[in-house]
C-alpha cells in the first residue's frame, strides 16, 4: 500500500496534470502555446488571501487544490460559532482561534503539497515589502474601509513599477461581486466608491420622537439612550468606569448599574440592556416587539447580514478563475465586474466599470522634484514651483504621513501653518516620503517625490 | 495582458511608492482646503496634526438665533466620504431639531448622505437649521410645538434660553455673543 506522502505527491501531480488540457494546447485565445510548458515557476507563484472567513475559507480551498503551492492568508479576527455554518475549515474545537492560522492549519492538513503562512493581524500592520513579494492577491473582506486601504495600497506599489493584480470578491447574503482590478490600469476600488450602496439609517428624529419599526427602537436605545444614561450616571456615581454586573431582573434600576462610557456589542449585559430597553420602548409605542432578542439587536448594532454559503462559493470560484487566468494568461479575464443576484432566481451580470480620472488614488499625477542635498529646497520653492507648472489657483499641501505641511485655506490653518513656508524641505520630511498636493485646479491629487542628485563628476 | 503590463511600465516614470496617507485623508485635505466659510462662521483646530477634529462656530445674523454663538464639533472618520462626519452641538441649546445632548437632526448627516457631498454641504446644512428651523421633523418635541403654535412665543423662549436662562422647567447655556 502506497504510503501517506507517496499518494500526497501524486495526488499533487495530478492536480497540476489537470491543467495540461488548457495550458499545453492552443486554443481561440492561446493560439501560442508551449505544449511543454513548464508548471513550476507557475504553481510557485505566490498568492495573498486577505481574509479567512465565509469568502477566505472557499478561495483558500479552491487555490490549493488548484495546485498552488504558497499561499499566505491575513484575518485579524477569531472564530466564533456562528461562523460554523460556512467557513467550513473551522470546527466547534476552534472556536476563540486564530481564523487565519486555523485555516493554514486545516489546507495544509488536507493538502500537504500546499504551505499556507498564516497572519493573524491587520492588513495595515503590515508594510509595502511585505505586499510586494506576491504575484496576486484575493481580497474576501467585509468591510469598505479595509478594500479601501489594500486598494490604495496596491496601486501605490503599481506605480512604483510592481505588477501586483487584486481581485476582489464581496458577499452580502444573497447577493455578490468579483472584479478584477489591474491597478493604475483599470479602474480601481476607490474610481466606485460612490457607486455602493449606503448603510440604511434612519432620520435621527425619527429615531427619537417617532418610531414605527422595532429597528428604530433599538437604535433608540443603544444611539440615544445608552449615552444619556452613562452621562448621567457618570455625573452621579464617583467611579464612572466601574460595571457591576447584576442579573436580569435589576437591570430595569439605572441606579443600581453603573454604565461604563462606551456601548460594546462584545459584551453581553450591554447587549441585553439594549433588548430590556428596546422591547419597552417597542410596547410604549406599540409596536411589534417579539423579533427584539439578542440576535436582532446584534444584527443592527454590528451591521451583521445574514450569510449564505453557496453565495460564497460562487464568488471564490468567479476570483478563483480570474486569479488562474491572470497568472497563465490563457484567456482573457474578467472585464471587469461581474454581479451576483440570486434573489428570484439566478441571475449574472458582466460590465467594465470606467476609471475615474479624477480618482484621487489611481488618477493622481505623479512627479519627482531633483534636488541637491547641500542645497535642499524651501516649502515655498516647492509650492511656487508647482503652482506655476500646474496654473493651481492656492493649493495645500501634507505630507503621505499624513501631516500637514501648508494649508491655503481656511485663515487659522494657514495661520497655524505659515512657518513652515520658509522651512527647508528636509526639515518637514523625510527624504522617502512624498508630498501630496490638492488644490482647486486639480481634479485629482498630485503627489511629489524628492529626487536627490549627487552634485559633481 | 501581462504585455500591456510592461508596456505601461516602459511609458511610466519611475517613482518611489506613496506610503501611509490614505485616500479618506486626500479628500480631507481637499475638502478642507476648499471649505467656503461664511461671514457668520467660523472653523478652529484644537490640534493642527489631527485635521479630522475640527471645530465651528455658527454665529446666524439674523432669525431666532441671531446674537448667539453656536459651537459644534465636527468629527470625520477614516471611511470619508463613505461614511458621513459625526457633528454634535456643544452647548445645550432650544431648538426643535438639536437635542439636550446635542444630537443634530439634519437629514444630510444620516440617511441623505452620499460621497458626493463634502463639507460645505454639511456648513450650509447647519446655518439653514438655524435660519429655518424645521417644526416637521423634531428631534425637540418641545420646542417643535412651542415654534409651530406660537412662534412668537417661541422667539422669545429662544431669547431666554440664549441667555442661560430656562425653559419649561429645563436650564440651558449661555450663548449670547456678548
Amino acid at each position: 500500500m502506497a504510503s501517506v506522502a507517496e499518494s500526497a505527491a501524486q495526488k499533487d501531480e495530478l492536480r497540476h496534470d489537470q491543467w495540461s488540457q488548457i495550458l499545453r494546447r492552443p486554443g481561440p485565445f492561446a493560439p501560442d502555446v508551449d505544449p511543454q510548458l513548464d508548471f513550476h515557476d507557475l504553481f510557485s507563484s505566490k498568492i495573498l488571501v486577505v481574509g479567512a472567513g465565509g469568502l477566505g475559507c472557499e478561495i483558500l480551498k479552491n487555490l490549493a487544490l488548484s495546485g498552488f503551492r504558497e499561499l499566505h492568508v491575513i484575518d485579524m479576527d477569531t472564530i466564533d460559532v456562528s461562523n460554523l455554518n460556512r467557513q467550513f475549515l473551522f470546527t466547534e474545537h476552534d472556536v476563540g482561534n486564530s481564523k487565519a492560522s486555523v485555516a493554514a492549519k486545516a489546507i495544509m492538513r488536507r493538502i500537504p503539497s500546499t504551505t499556507v503562512i498564516p497572519f493573524h493581524g491587520r492588513i495595515q500592520d503590515k508594510s509595502f515589502d511585505y505586499y510586494k513579494q506576491f504575484q496576486l492577491v484575493v481580497c474576501g473582506l467585509d468591510s469598505v474601509e479595509a478594500r479601501r486601504w489594500i486598494n490604495s495600497t496596491l496601486v501605490s506599489i503599481a506605480k512604483g513599477g510592481d505588477f501586483l493584480p487584486l481581485i476582489d470578491g464581496g458577499s452580502e447574503g444573497l447577493k455578490g461581486q468579483a472584479r478584477v482590478i489591474l491597478p493604475s490600469i483599470t479602474s480601481c476600488y476607490e474610481c466606485s466608491l460612490e457607486m455602493l450602496t449606503p448603510k440604511t439609517s434612519y432620520p435621527i428624529c425619527t429615531i427619537a420622537n417617532t418610531p414605527r419599526l422595532p429597528e428604530h427602537c433599538v437604535e433608540w436605545a443603544f444611539l440615544l439612550e445608552w449615552p444619556r444614561v452613562a452621562v448621567n450616571n457618570s455625573e452621579n456615581t464617583k467611579s464612572s468606569q466601574e460595571i457591576s454586573l447584576q442579573d436580569e431582573g435589576s437591570l430595569r434600576e439605572e441606579t443600581s448599574v453603573s454604565l461604563a462610557p462606551a456601548f460594546d456589542p462584545d459584551i453581553p449585559w450591554h447587549v441585553d440592556w439594549i433588548v430590556d430597553r428596546a422591547r419597552a420602548r417597542a410596547a410604549a409605542f406599540e409596536i411589534n416587539a417579539q423579533d427584539i432578542d439578542r440576535f436582532f439587536v446584534l444584527g443592527i448594532v454590528k451591521r451583521i447580514i445574514p450569510a449564505v454559503a453557496s453565495t460564497n462559493a460562487i464568488i471564490a470560484a468567479a476570483c478563483c478563475n480570474e486569479a488562474l487566468k491572470i497568472l497563465t494568461d490563457c484567456n482573457p479575464t474578467l472585464d471587469n465586474y461581474m454581479m451576483f443576484v440570486g434573489e428570484d432566481a439566478t441571475y449574472t451580470f458582466t460590465f467594465n466599470l470606467e476609471k475615474r480620472s479624477d480618482c484621487s488614488v489611481c488618477g493622481a499625477l505623479t512627479e519627482s522634484y531633483p534636488f541637491s542635498k547641500a542645497r535642499p529646497p524651501l516649502l515655498s520653492t516647492l509650492i511656487h514651483h508647482y503652482q506655476t507648472k500646474y496654473q493651481l489657483h492656492s493649493p495645500s499641501v501634507s505630507s503621505t504621513s499624513g501631516f500637514p505641511l501648508y494649508f491655503s485655506s481656511p485663515l487659522p490653518l494657514q495661520q497655524a501653518t505659515a512657518t513652515n513656508l520658509s522651512k527647508s524641505i528636509l526639515d518637514l520630511i523625510s527624504p522617502s516620503q512624498q508630498l501630496v498636493f490638492t488644490d482647486k485646479a486639480l481634479t485629482t491629487s498630485l503627489y511629489i517625490s524628492l529626487q536627490e542628485i549627487t552634485d559633481g563628476p | 495582458m501581462r504585455k500591456l503590463w510592461e508596456m505601461k511600465k516602459k511609458e511610466a516614470e519611475r517613482e518611489k511608492s506613496s506610503s501611509g496617507i490614505s485616500p479618506a485623508q486626500i479628500r480631507i485635505q481637499k475638502d478642507i482646503s476648499e471649505l467656503d466659510v461664511p461671514s457668520t462662521m467660523s472653523t478652529s483646530w484644537p490640534d493642527v496634526t489631527k485635521l479630522h477634529e475640527l471645530l465651528l462656530e455658527i454665529r446666524p445674523d439674523e432669525g431666532y438665533y441671531h446674537g448667539g454663538k453656536f459651537p459644534f464639533s465636527i468629527h470625520i472618520g477614516s471611511n470619508y466620504p463613505h461614511d458621513p462626519p459625526k457633528v454634535r452641538c456643544l452647548k445645550k441649546i432650544y431648538h426643535p431639531n438639536i437635542d439636550t445632548q446635542g444630537n443634530v437632526c439634519l437629514n444630510i448627516l444620516r440617511q441623505e448622505w452620499n460621497p458626493v457631498l463634502n463639507l460645505n454641504s454639511i456648513l450650509v446644512g447647519l446655518q439653514f437649521l438655524f435660519l429655518a428651523p424645521n417644526a416637521e421633523d423634531p428631534l425637540n418635541k418641545e420646542a417643535a410645538a412651542d415654534l409651530r403654535n406660537d412662534p412668537r412665543g417661541f422667539g422669545a423662549r429662544v431669547k431666554t434660553s440664549m441667555q442661560g436662562g430656562t425653559v419649561h422647567g429645563d436650564g440651558f447655556d449661555n450663548v449670547l455673543l456678548s
